[in-house]
Formats: C-alpha cells, structure tokens, sequence
C-alpha cells in the first residue's frame, strides 16, 4: 500500500519493542464481540493510483463544467477566472500540509498571510477589524446574528426578504435553538428593493437587522438609510454580500454604516467547486466589538529578540479556552481558501480589483441590454452590478433545464431557491462576469429568444 | 513493561547556547536561506496589478444607482513575480507534513496524497456550480453518495448528512438531530453531559444548541466513569457527547454498556469522529451504540489541513436520528439514481422511496457540503480499500505504542500501565526538574526540526502532551523522533534551563503573546491608504 510505509519486518520487530505478540493485543481495550476479523464485506479493496484516478476521471466526465457551456449562475457563487499562480501558492507543501498555528515560532508563513488577509477583508468591507475565516458566507451570516445578541441581549432579528434564501434558512435553524425570534419577509419581485418596508419591520426589541448588499435579486438597497433607522432603535446592522468583486465598484458596507460585514470570500481565488469548500469572511466596523467576535484572529506581536511576529490572539473568546461559555464553537475555519483569497486579492491590488469590478459590470449591462430587447422577457432591476433578474414568459425553471440540455447554462430559476413562492416562477437570476465573452451573451440571447417564441 | 532505546542514543552534555557558532549580523536580517520578509503593506503600490484587465473607460453606463465607490480601497499589489516570491518566502517559514512527522495528538496529521489534490482539480468537480440543473451534475452527485456508501458502512451506521463543513460543525449537526428528535417526541431535556477530557468544541456546541453542560467524572484508568454516568442519567438528559476512541489515546472499553443506560432512560449518543483513524476498519461505532458521529474528512481520510481549513465533518446518524437530517443530502432509489434532495419535494421524496416523511431539522449551510473535500477523502478511501483502511488504523496505533514504550521511561506516561495505548501516546509533565515546563519542551523540539506535540490537553493531564504519529510514518522516522524527544526529555528532566529560551533555531524565538492580547493590533494601519 503506497501510504504505509512500514514493512512487516517492521511491523514485527515493533510489537516486539513494545512485548506484544500481535496486532490485536494492541486492540484488547475494543470488546472482541466488535472487533472485525477482515476487512468489512461489500467493500472493494485497495486500488492502483491509475486505477482510482480512472474512476474519479470517470465521474467527473458525468458533469457539465462552467468552462464547456456559455455560463451565468450566481445565487452566491461565481466564476472568476483565478490567476494560475494562486494555486501554484495554495499547493506549496508548507501551506498545504500546515496545521492551524498554535506553534508561532514555525508558523510565520501562514500567520503573516492570515494577517495580511484579515487587513485586506477589512479594508475591502470598510471595517476595523476581520477575523482569519469562517466556513463560508451563510454560516457567517449566522455567527453575526449570534454575535449581535450577545452585543444587544435583544432577541428579536429582522432579515431582509432579500437575502439568499438559503442564508436565511440557516438563520432561521439555529434560531430554533437558539430561541431568537425571526421576523422575514417575502421577497417581492421589483425593480427597487423594499427598504422602507425594512425600516417598518424594526423595532426596540431588534438585536438586528440583516441586509443583503447587492441583494437575492441583484438589487442595491439603500444600506446608509436601512443602517441609520436600525441605529436609531439600538439594533446593529447586519450586512451579507456574496460577491466581494462588488466591492470594487460601489461603497463598502462599512462606510454606509454596516456595523458586521459578513459574506462569501468564494468569488477571489477559490473557485465554483459544486459548492464548497468556500470562505466566510466576517468584520466589525468598530474595534469595540471584537471580543464578542467569533473564530480565530492573528495580531501582531514581538519575539524574544524583539523581531516582529504574529500569532493567534484573543483565544479566551474561543472554544479550546472558553468551552460551553465560548463565542462560537468554531475550530477548523478555511485556511488554505483564505490564502488562495490573499494571494488572487494581491494580485489583483486596487487597481486590478476596480478593474476587475469595472469589467464586470460593464458585461453585464451589456447582457442586461441585449436580454431587454429579447421578445418574452424583461429585465427586472433598476439597479445591479453583476447580477440581475430577468422575468420570462414561462416557466422559467423547466426554460433553464431545457436550455442546459441545450448546452447553455442560464442562470438560477428563482423557483429553485424559493420553492413556496408561485409568484416568482417566472424568474431567473443572470450572473455576468469576466468569464462571460459576448458570444456567450448572445448564445443566451438566442436560445431563449427560441424557446420563447 | 520497559522498552530499550531503539536507536542507542546516549544522552550527551546540553548543547551550549552561548552563542558560539554564531557569526556576523547581517544588514538584510536574514541568514543565508532564512529570509525575512515584510508584509504586502510595506512592499506593495496601489498602481502595481499580477493581472492583465482592460482599463474601464472613464463614461461607463452605471447601473450602481448613486452606490458608486469614490474612496480607494487601499489594496495593495503585487505583479505575478513579485507575488510568488512573497508566498514562497513566507511558505518557508511554516512547518508542515512534507517536511517532516506531525505529533500532534488528535489532530491525525497524515500525509495527504497528491493524487487526491489532483482529482479535486478536475474540471467536472472544480467548475461546477451548486445550484446547476440536476442532470448537468450526475457525476458529482454520484461522488457524494460514493462517498456516503462508504461512511456509512465503515461505521455502521444508518444514515449521513453530507453538509457540515468541519468537525465542530458536523458535532453541531449530531447534537440538532439529537434535539430534533427529542422535541418530536415532545421530550424537552435540558442538560448534555460531557467528559472533562473532551475537546472545546464538544461543550461550546452543546451550549450553542441550548443546552445546558455538565461533567461525566472520569476514572483513575482514564476512561468514563460507567457508575458515576449512570447515576448521572434522568429525564432531564439529552444525550451525552463521548470520544472514542478518547482523548487520553485509549478505548471507552464499556462503550456499549454507555449507549445502553443513555438509551434506556431515554437519551442519545454523540460520539465525537475525531479519532475514527486509530478504529476504521477494525470495529463500527453502530455496533457500540452510537446515534451520531462526525468524521473529520481532514484527518481520518487524508484531506489536507491547509494552515486550519478547510474540513469537512460528515456526520453519520442511527436509524432514530436519520429522519432529521439538515438539507440538502442525497439519495440513491431502487432505480439506481442519485437524487439531491433540497426543500423543495423533500416530504415527498421521503414518502415515495423510503415510506416514512423526512422531518429535518433544517439546513446548515448555503449549498451541500466541502464537495472539494469529497472528492479528495472518497479518492483517498478507494486508494486504500476496505483492507488498506484496515491496516491504516493498525499501523496508527502500532507507532504510537512504538513511541509510548520508547518513552515512558524518561516521560511520565499516566496510563501505560494499564495496557496499550491506541492511535496516541499520553505524557505529563510530572517528572520534569527546576521550574520546566511542557512548554518548554515543546519548544525544545522545535529545535530538534519538529513540530511539538499536542500540549496542555487533555485537560485532566497535569502538563499534558499527548503524541499521535499516524500510520504514514516509516520505522527510521519513528526512532529519529524518539531520538529527539527522549534528549528534549531527559534535558527536562534534569532540570536543563537553556530549555526556557528554546527555540533557538526557529524563523523567531518565543513570541510575546500577553502583549498580544493586551493590545491587540488585528490589522495593518499605515498613513498613505488615502
């Protein structure tokens, strides 16, 4: 077996340093009517890396690949082209094979990266203060409304009817047990979010009020005027954004007033990857707030020989210090997708960022125009930046699933994400990105123009 | 029993560390292959970009609705050169696998295969998008369910949820359908008892979950007190969160005996995965009793622990708990067709091919789980089979009883006398001379070229150091590590200050960590972000 690399001369003369006669001597503690004699039935045995690679190569032949088809899914994951020098970095044994850094004094690679990417998020959010990751953006979005409880000692929290419906729905299962009450709203189809409705929907008792920034529909809401009536009733605000390439063309959360920034990190540097893993990116505005701050943090500090160093800080908020009275029970967060993060973001710099954010939405808008003039559909957003809603004449998920047939990957049928809600059948979220070439705009163009004819 | 020093090392006179062989400073900081290097922040422009993008025209038509960014971001940037040297260059000041044996206990430091970093790479499973239509992403499926089919069956168990992104999510998970389960039956227990040798994650998630914590009291032989447990056990108890194999190394001999009084007045069992490596293949926790366990993909099945993350922490479910497992999952029907299962038609899906309707408890993240850890762990586990898998866990536990025997001498090993040990050696502090601590020692195998043990834990070992070598390491690796700690050990042991400095030879020498904490500087700060 290629792994092992003990031989049975090994194996022998090692039982016999420690005075055993076999292995399972060394198994006596697990009760012999559990123990397994051979290996477990039904199960194939070990297999050649040839072997095992044609089989994996095999079922991944079974999926369509953004990279085949003219392609423009979003909903919280988009396709980015991610420089090759990123995952050249991210495969580096030393940051590859590292274990989280409790050891400092040989895990300078990574504390300073970890360092460096929590300014980048920070700054990127607008905020003072980023943690080293969370799992992804939904499960941010959760920890934050934790977060704000604990700030606030208010239990009641208001989600926007905007929000990535399934963030929501992980807010709304960790508040099962969490006792918080979860006041949200449907989302209603319109060219402009419902921030006034909002604003109604927050009381005294608010601990805090969730915004999704661009939001579900690809809309911009008006997050300084959301910020100010939640401020105003003593609740934080909460902001989500799924898409930090957003962030190089329009305001950070943080200077219109977001007290948490959260979101997904996926977008730079880590890739579609069905999925996961993903990057939970998660701020503060204000200092003040940080020790109420789930998950891991990297500061600064000097060595013995006064070189500056970093290490993992603030661990009395966290699980291995504080047990059952920690902030969060988060371990393990995503480290090597935070790097690859780190590493795209560098590259990108400001001016390759606003770029990037420039080129994106300059697509879409093109796409957007061109999918205006095609019969059967109309573009719903008066505002957006690489995302939109289109309505079609139809039903729009049966439309996206004949279309993939089709080998055209459309976008997000709005009934995908909101089952229950018959209104919006005819929805389909469009994401655009560098990715998208303007044949690929066309191609969209074209076979719905067929379908819908 | 006594073990001889396999590799005839004789202890020798402490080195000296007045600086002797040290040579000139030099004006750059750094010596020969060890290379200072700042942060972006101090070498970077905002004018510099690594990528080529076309410059926007000034007179774009704007959809952004007066949200337009006019401040700068104050983003630094590299070109791709001087980017790669700057990773490169921090990525040699981390220990790590590759270069050498991972100690640290219940962490299951493993070499990660590259074959598994090549198949996630594949573009069938690196681009594809979760919420494609179902039919462009059968392959993928497939995988999970493959995946599941395996997990399931090594630990015979009933049913998996695929979704949680690492093992304190997966403890998560277990403890909800625990929760669910009960309050479907109208039972509000309040209380989750835990050992005091458990990990942090395992009181911090019951705590998140609502409930309230309390102490299984352990026995002298280290293991769960069986009679304290039981006496413990009422209507008021939910469940109880056990390791096992557990965190001192060793094996909860009364397992079933546990699961059998939690049952009977009327509780579940949470077993915490983490060191599924030292028993896969060798006995199923379904047989022991067990309602839940998470799997760390991350350490039983080779997935790569990246500097801390991602994971993954699938978590397998007793007949009882299934039904209440988070969305979205996958199935496979009679017909052989993998099915995602979200929201949507999930009571009805249930209804049809299973015959009883699914009440899960909800959805715990946004899409369907660390899909990039799925296809590594499942090209793992077909790599080694059903009898590799096996001989892992018995070449895991025999290098750490290699080790614990070697050692036990000069280290104070708490429980080597009540038999061996499984995938990880315990150690304390109690021998140790002047005013020396674990610490110290750790810190002086830094020295020695080797990442330090899992210290200070388990908590119910005084200065604990708890060794867990893996099966991947070869017989010489083993004795040159026992070399090592048997001379860091006996320097402790004799009382040998120059350990308090250690390390010596590392990228920086002890960092101050109170200053740290007391004034936390968590972000660079310059004055030209402007």
């Amino acid at each position: 077996m290629r792994y092992l690399p003990l031989t049975d001369t090994d194996r022998a003369e090692m039982l016999d340093v420690i005075g055993a006669s076999t292995i399972d001597d060394l198994f006596v503690d697990v009760p012999e009517a559990a123990r397994l004699d051979g290996p477990i039935e039904g199960l194939p045995l070990h297999a050649s890396e040839m072997a095992v690679e044609r089989h994996m190569r095999r079922l991944s032949k079974k999926n369509l690949a953004a990279a085949d088809a003219p392609f423009f899914l979003g909903a919280g994951a988009y396709r980015h082209h991610v420089p090759a020098s990123v995952d050249h970095i991210i495969q580096r044994g030393e940051f590859l094979t590292a274990y989280t850094p409790y050891q400092p004094e040989i895990a300078q690679g990574t504390l300073q990266m970890l360092f460096e990417f929590q300014t980048q998020v920070a700054r990127l959010y607008g905020c003072a203060v980023a943690n080293a990751s969370m799992y992804d953006g939904s499960t941010a979005c959760w920890e934050a409304v934790a977060m704000a409880g604990r700030v606030t000692k208010k239990k009641r929290v208001v989600l926007s009817g905007a929000l990535h419906p399934h963030y929501a729905e992980v807010v709304r299962t960790m508040a099962k047990f969490t006792e918080d009450e979860i006041a949200g709203a449907a989302p209603a189809l319109q060219a402009q979010p419902d921030n006034d409705g909002l604003i109604t929907r927050i009381d005294e008792q608010t601990s805090c009020v969730v915004v999704q920034y661009p939001d579900i529909l690809g809309r911009l809401p008006d997050v300084a005027k959301i910020a100010d009536a939640a401020h105003e009733k003593g609740a934080l605000l909460i902001v989500v954004n799924t898409e930090p390439v957003a962030l190089g063309a329009i305001k950070s959360p943080g200077e219109l007033g977001a007290d948490i920034v959260v979101g997904e990190g996926q977008s730079i540097g880590v890739g579609l990857n069905f999925g996961g893993p993903y990057l939970g990116l998660f701020a503060v505005r204000d200092q003040k707030h940080v020790r109420q701050m789930p998950g891991r943090l990297c500061g600064e500090t000097t060595d013995a020989e006064g070189k500056r160093g970093f290490v993992l800080t603030l661990s009395t908020r966290e699980q291995h210090i504080r047990r059952e009275k920690a902030t969060s029970n988060i371990c393990t967060n995503s480290g090597l997708c935070a790097l690859a993060f780190s590493v795209h973001m560098t590259l990108l710099g400001e001016k390759g960022l606003r770029a990037l954010a420039a080129e994106n939405h300059r697509l879409t808008c093109l796409a957007a125009d061109r999918l205006a003039k095609v019969p059967g559909v109309t573009v719903l957003n008066d505002t957006f930046f690489n995302e939109f809603t289109i309505l079609v004449d139809g039903d729009a998920r049966g439309i996206v699933r004949e279309l993939a047939e089709d080998g055209v990957l459309a976008g997000v049928a709005l009934s995908r994400l909101f089952p229950d809600k018959e209104d919006i059948a005819r929805g389909i979220l469009v994401a655009v990105t560098e990715t998208t070439s303007e044949d690929d705009i066309d191609a969209l163009c074209s076979a719905l123009k067929e379908k819908l004819a | 029993m006594n073990a001889p020093n396999q590799s005839g090392w004789k202890p020798s006179a402490p080195v000296s560390h007045d600086g002797a062989h040290e040579g000139p400073e030099t004006v750059t900081g750094n010596r020969a292959l060890m290379l200072e290097e700042p942060l972006i922040f101090e070498i970077a422009t905002p004018d510099t970009t690594g990528v080529d993008l076309p410059q926007p025209a000034d007179d774009i038509s704007s959809r952004l609705g007066g949200l337009k960014r006019d401040q700068a971001i104050g983003l630094p940037g590299l070109s791709e050169p001087e980017t790669v040297r700057h990773y490169t260059r921090l990525s040699r000041q981390n220990y790590a696998i590759d270069l050498g044996l991972f100690p640290l206990g219940s962490c299951t430091m493993k070499h990660n295969p590259r074959l598994n970093e090549k198949v996630a790479r594949m573009p069938g499973f690196a681009d594809v998008h979760p919420l494609q239509p179902v039919d462009t992403v059968r392959g993928a499926l497939e995988v999970m369910n493959e995946l599941a089919h395996w997990l399931i069956t090594l630990t015979g168990m009933h049913g998996v949820a695929m979704s949680p992104k690492a093992g304190a999510h997966g403890e998560l998970c277990g403890i909800l359908c625990i929760r669910a389960a009960l309050e479907a039956r109208g039972d509000a227990r309040k209380v989750v008892l835990v050992p005091e040798s458990a990990h942090g994650t395992n009181p911090a998630t019951a705590a998140f979950a609502g409930y309230e914590v309390e102490d299984i009291p352990a026995t002298k032989d280290g293991r769960v007190d069986l009679e304290a447990l039981k006496a413990r056990l009422g209507p008021d108890v939910a469940g109880v969160m056990i390791t096992n194999p557990n965190t001192c190394g060793l094996f909860e001999r009364d397992m079933k005996a546990i699961s059998d009084a939690v049952h009977e007045a009327g509780g579940f069992v949470y077993c915490d995965g983490a060191n599924f490596n030292a028993i896969v293949g060798k006995v199923r926790p379904g047989d022991l009793g067990v309602d839940a366990m998470h799997i760390n993909l991350h350490k039983t099945f080779s997935t790569p622990h990246g500097g801390g993350g991602p994971g993954s922490g699938p978590v397998v479910l007793s007949e009882a708990l299934s039904p209440f497992a988070p969305l979205p999952y996958t199935a496979r029907t009679k017909d052989g067709q993998v099915h995602l299962i979200e929201e949507e038609g999930a009571n009805a899906f249930s209804n049809e091919h299973f015959g009883g309707s699914m009440q899960s408890f909800g959805r715990m993240t946004a899409f369907h789980g660390q899909m990039g850890m799925f296809t590594r762990a499942l090209t793992y586990i077909l790599s080694h089979g059903a009898d590799g898998l096996k001989q892992v866990a018995e070449d895991a536990v025999l290098n750490a009883n290699y080790v614990l025997r070697a050692c036990e001498d000069v280290l104070f090993a708490p429980f080597a006398d009540s038999g061996p040990c499984m995938h990880e050696a315990l150690f304390g502090d109690k021998n140790f001379g002047g005013d020396l601590t674990t610490l110290d020692l750790a810190k002086g195998m830094i020295d020695e070229g080797y990442h330090p043990m899992t210290m200070y834990f388990p908590l119910v070992v005084h200065g604990a150091m708890l060794i867990e070598p893996t099966e991947t390491e070869s017989k010489a690796a083993l004795d040159q590590f026992i070399m090592a700690l048997r001379s860091v050990a006996s320097r402790a042991k004799d009382g040998d200050e120059s350990l308090k400095q250690s390390p010596y030879y590392a990228p920086r020498r002890r960092l101050d960590e109170t200053q740290a904490a007391r004034k936390p500087l968590l972000s660079w700060i310059d004055g030209d972000t402007a």
